[in-house]
């Protein structure tokens, strides 16, 4: 026998167990409903697996863990899910949660199970699985996760199992019934979370009030140990106490170890487990079997026929109330103990896993308590607190909601047993404000973090937003700086070629060096020399000017007449590099382009000086002589660069648009469309151009034919090529774009919209545009239909089949350019 | 020596040596920032909802640190102030209803069909809590949101709704205690219970046999 320690306080309220213990355990019939809430434990809500009419058998997962700390549910019966949805569940809020509601269908037929026959042969972790998969929560209180308690990691030494029958709240004694019953199956248990944890003993703490559960204990325990003397099991009988069940009262009882504040028995190498737990992992891992039902206590005055029933969960309290015969009128609807369970507003909340008690209680048994008076400081409530607080001091700092200083006296170490309220002569409801306190602090703690986060965040968008700012200044800034840099390089540069005779001097030598540097490219070494012979030649003319101002001046010639020399030769010599480098790198054929732009500039100025000298010839001015002679010039100018561009074109093949298609492999519909719209408009401004001609009467009416004739043929070309390279676009194109289907039906709806619109007011002001918008409008509403048209079977095959068939037929009549790609199809 | 000197040139030294002591303690053990700013700052609640006027809990906290009221922080309200007054010992004061009145926590809420990627919440947002890009739909970090409501104006479409939070059973807790509403009643009660109904039998029994007596005293008469 193993010494007993003790713990600080505790209350020895009247028991009132034995209402219940007078008739052995029941099954109460199936009830017509079952209510199963997703949250019967600590931790996350369960996700529910099956739908409203679903067919389930018993035993059948009907609900899977959210995340790690939370637990699987089954169905308890068979039948039909008929709902899922919010309902009153049991909770001390009095709040509604999701359940799931099942309609039993009377057969009570199970899934498919089987229990495993030898546990020691699995691993550890499959068993835990097994565990977590029968839905097992902490079934004495608070309902945490069993899996996730006999699961522990491998650095965690466990040196103690406690097995929890305390059972000391008064009234209840669902536990000492299970214990006296099927105590073979909490050894069992016992055995399996041993394996699990392996610890170096097990101590299982029962109240000295139940001698019949301690007994039958004790020799399953015995039998146990027989049969596998590695086993240490002892049941310890602790003297009657409350709260003495609670777990850290418990540990202290058994192993005179104090679990620090804060912190769970794990960490000192002690797990505790509830007997009905226990009971409910052997049922899980020997038989296969789901928990689905627990024991759970019906007592109180209101029932005649108070007791232990095997109950089903999601049952609901009524059902039981009536099968228990609740005659008299219920008061007060408690479920749990009298001193740590909650007023239960509504007699449809069912039963849970957590569910140990339900009390109907009278008037007479649970009246109206007296009105609570003023503290009046008799030390009661100390020297019961099993936790050894302060609860006086507790109330105040409660009370005048001084939180901080609550936190100071180790409010949160309090367990809420109610033993303080029990023993306060002023009936102060002291729980109810240390529950009060807790809860303020606790949104408190939850503010704080909020707004720490606000803050981080706040404060990271703060430096985010000033970082941006400064980016950009800088970037400003360096963009500013390059502009001053590359205006004072030019200005330099201005500087360095115009105004300083040294430069002056070695501006061949500067101009050889850049032919140099750009040697590579012959053509801009033609350029640059052709520069440099301009402005050679010009020097020569203003050396030449400045020589005949010396010579009307009658000055020295001499210097002049070198500079001029001087000059000369520097034009000769530039002359001929630019001579020679042309030679050596014939210039490249002109493009038609730019034999064009020749032409149509000789034409200008052509037209240009014969106006200037129309003008000249009309005020007899002198100059008139001069702009004849420049005039021939520039015809002939004119008439050699349109030869030139006659002859390039011959040399072309005739239709440049085409010899694009035909050359440029990879064909671009786009470019062909935009080269099919524009010899379109170029046919179009010729045709105008015609008929000014017509109209005008002008002459070369039939230069003008001829270049229609011309365009129209190129626009013909271009339609063609367009067309022809539009119906070779193979299907390879993605699947047709119904986003991009979709809002071309939008606009041209709008584009509809939009025009009729306009179509009404000009009626309204009888303008003449009307009967062209109206037949715009018939164009535009073909177009709206037909985009809708395309949408609708974009839609369609995109819903039926995957899209690369009929997107071949969508690619030809959508005219979604946008939407194909250029493929290596060309066009012949 | 003069003993009037005598004391000047102590009470001189004296003064150098401690003058020197006082400056090269105000070198040594400077205090970078204010400190008392940062403890202000961690009692604001960090909405950086700009209602006190300022840009920002941090700029409202300094300016409280210089002698700004402490009421005037609607978010914070009551319990702000409490543990305002509370840390630079002035008295509470009411809310300063120029600057809105406190009001249930609430999260904003885009709705998302009205949305037309406007962006313009999103660079009212303090704490980033909104998530979009341009022409795309924007929704809400519900998690993040310090329920500051900038973005509710901003918004071209007024697609942006200010949601209460509502009590869930993951964060219901219990209220204070009223008077007349107990924890349940133990055995204690019952006891009790049992007493008053024994009293009130007691009297009924005694105005019984009063009015026994009244008779029989009626009936002797």
């Amino acid at each position: 026998m193993s010494r007993i320690w003790s713990f600080h306080g505790g209350i020895h309220p009247a028991e009132n167990k034995r209402q219940s213990l007078q008739r052995p355990l029941e099954r109460p019939p199936l009830p017509k409903q079952l209510i199963l809430p997703l949250q019967q434990h600590i931790g996350a809500p369960a996700t529910p697996l099956v739908e409203v009419g679903d067919k389930v058998l018993k035993g059948q997962a009907i609900a899977e863990p959210t995340g790690h700390v939370s637990i699987y549910q089954h169905a308890p019966t068979s039948g039909t899910i008929s709902a899922i949805g919010c309902n009153p569940i049991p909770h001390p809020s009095g709040m509604e949660g999701l359940c799931v509601t099942l309609e039993p269908d009377g057969l009570d037929q199970w899934i498919d199970h089987q229990g495993v026959t030898d546990f020691r042969s699995l691993e550890k972790a499959e068993l835990a699985r097994i565990i977590r998969h029968a839905g097992i929560s902490g079934m004495g209180g608070a309902g945490f996760p069993t899996e996730i308690k006999l699961h522990l990691s491998d650095d965690r030494i466990v040196n103690t199992l406690i097995i929890n029958g305390a059972e000391c709240e008064p009234y209840i004694t669902a536990d000492d019934l299970l214990m006296r019953e099927r105590a073979e199956s909490i050894i069992g248990g016992i055995e399996i979370a041993a394996h699990l944890i392996k610890p170096t003993h097990c101590l299982i703490g029962i109240e000295d009030n139940k001698p019949e559960a301690a007994m039958a204990l004790t020799r399953a325990a015995r039998a146990a140990c027989n049969q596998r003397p590695e086993l240490d099991i002892e049941v310890v009988v602790i003297p009657t106490k409350y709260p003495s069940g609670g777990e850290k009262q418990l540990v202290k009882l058994l192993t005179g170890i104090e679990v620090p504040a804060g912190r769970i028995p794990a960490d000192i190498g002690i797990v505790v487990q509830n007997v009905s737990t226990m009971s409910a992992v052997e049922r899980a891992v020997c038989h296969g079997e789901p928990l689905i039902s627990r024991i759970t206590t019906l007592t109180g005055e209101a029932l005649a026929r108070p007791g232990n029933l095997e109950v089903l969960l999601g049952t609901p309290i009524q059902h039981l109330l009536d099968h228990c015969g609740a005659e008299q009128p219920i008061h007060r609807l408690v479920m749990g103990g009298p001193m740590m369970g909650y007023t239960l507003t509504d007699s449809l909340i069912p039963v849970i896993k957590t569910s140990n008690c339900i009390i109907a209680a009278t008037a007479q048994e649970f009246g109206e308590q007296p009105a609570a008076q003023n503290c009046i400081r008799c030390g009661q409530c100390e020297q019961v607190c099993p936790a050894e607080l302060l609860p006086q001091q507790l109330h105040w700092f409660a009370k005048g909601k001084e939180f901080e200083k609550a936190l100071a006296h180790n409010l949160m170490d309090c367990i809420e047993c109610g033993a303080c309220s029990y023993v306060c002569p002023s009936n102060i409801p002291l729980v109810q404000y240390y529950r009060f306190a807790k809860g303020e602090i606790r949104r408190e703690q939850f503010d704080q973090r909020n707004a720490e986060q606000a803050r981080i965040r706040f404060e990271a968008r703060e430096a985010r937003l000033e970082q941006e700012k400064r980016d950009k200044a800088t970037k400003r800034k360096a963009r500013a700086e390059a502009a001053a840099r590359a205006k004072a390089e030019q200005s330099d540069k201005i500087a360095s070629t115009t105004s300083s005779p040294v430069s002056r001097s070695t501006s061949s030598a500067t101009t050889n060096n850049t032919a140099d540097s750009t040697a590579s490219d012959p053509q801009a070494l033609i350029k640059t020399l052709k520069t440099a012979a301009a402005v050679a030649r010009t020097k020569l003319k203003k050396a030449e000017k400045a020589l005949a101002q010396a010579r009307d001046d009658g000055n020295e010639l001499a210097p002049f007449e070198t500079t001029v020399s001087e000059a000369s030769a520097k034009v000769e010599a530039s002359q001929q590099a630019l001579q020679q480098a042309e030679q050596q790198n014939p210039a490249p054929a002109p493009s038609l382009a730019e034999l064009k732009i020749a032409a149509a500039t000789a034409r200008t100025k052509l037209t240009k000086t014969e106006k200037a000298l129309a003008d000249a010839e009309a005020k007899q001015a002198p100059s008139a002589d001069k702009l004849r002679v420049s005039l021939e010039m520039l015809r002939s100018k004119a008439e050699a660069a349109q030869s030139a561009l006659e002859q390039a074109a011959a040399n072309t093949p005739p239709a440049p648009v085409a010899v694009t298609l035909v050359d440029n492999a990879p064909v671009d519909i786009k470019a062909l469309k935009t080269a099919a719209s524009i010899s379109r408009t170029k046919l179009k401004k010729a045709q105008k151009a015609l008929d000014q001609a017509q109209a005008d009467g002008s002459a070369d009416l039939a230069e003008l034919e001829a270049q229609l004739a011309q365009l129209s043929q190129q626009a013909e070309q271009a339609k063609q090529a367009f067309e022809e390279a539009e119906a070779q676009q193979p299907v390879s194109t993605s699947g047709p774009d119904l986003k991009a289907l979709k809002s071309a039906a939008a606009i041209a709806r709008t584009k509809v919209n939009k025009t009729e619109k306009a179509l009404a007011d000009a009626d309204a002001k009888q303008s003449p545009s009307a009967d062209k918008l109206r037949s715009s409008l018939e164009t535009l509403k073909q177009k709206a239909e037909l985009a809708q048209q395309q949408l609708d079977q974009a839609e369609q095959s995109t819903s039926q089949a995957p899209p690369s068939e009929q997107s071949n037929t969508q690619q030809h009549n959508s005219q979604q350019p946008s939407s194909e790609k250029p493929n290596s199809e060309t066009v012949g | 020596m003069d003993p009037i000197l005598l004391a000047v040139l102590v009470l001189l030294a004296v003064a150098l040596i401690f003058g020197a002591l006082l400056g090269y303690a105000s070198i040594r053990f400077k205090v970078e920032g204010n400190p008392i700013v940062d403890q202000i700052d961690s009692i604001l609640p960090q909405t950086q909802c700009g209602q006190c006027s300022y840009p920002g809990c941090r700029p409202y906290a300094e300016a409280i640190a210089n002698g700004e009221a402490i009421n005037k922080c609607p978010p914070g309200g009551e319990n702000t102030i409490a543990a305002l007054a509370d840390l630079l010992d002035v008295e509470a004061l009411p809310l300063d209803a120029e600057h809105g009145e406190e009001q249930i926590k609430s999260v904003a809420y885009i709705r998302e069909d009205e949305c037309i990627g406007c962006t313009k919440c999103i660079q009212a947002c303090p704490v980033d809590a909104i998530l979009g890009a341009a022409k795309q739909m924007h929704t809400v970090i519900t998690t993040e949101c310090t329920g500051c409501d900038l973005c509710v104006e901003p918004c071209p479409v007024d697609c942006i709704d200010m949601i209460p939070i509502e009590t869930t059973l993951a964060t219901w807790a219990w209220g204070q205690p009223q008077p007349g509403v107990q924890l349940i009643a133990t055995d204690r009660g019952r006891g009790l219970a049992v007493q008053q109904q024994r009293d009130k039998q007691a009297e009924q029994h005694q105005s019984q046999r009063d009015s026994k007596s009244q008779n029989n005293k009626d009936d002797a008469a």
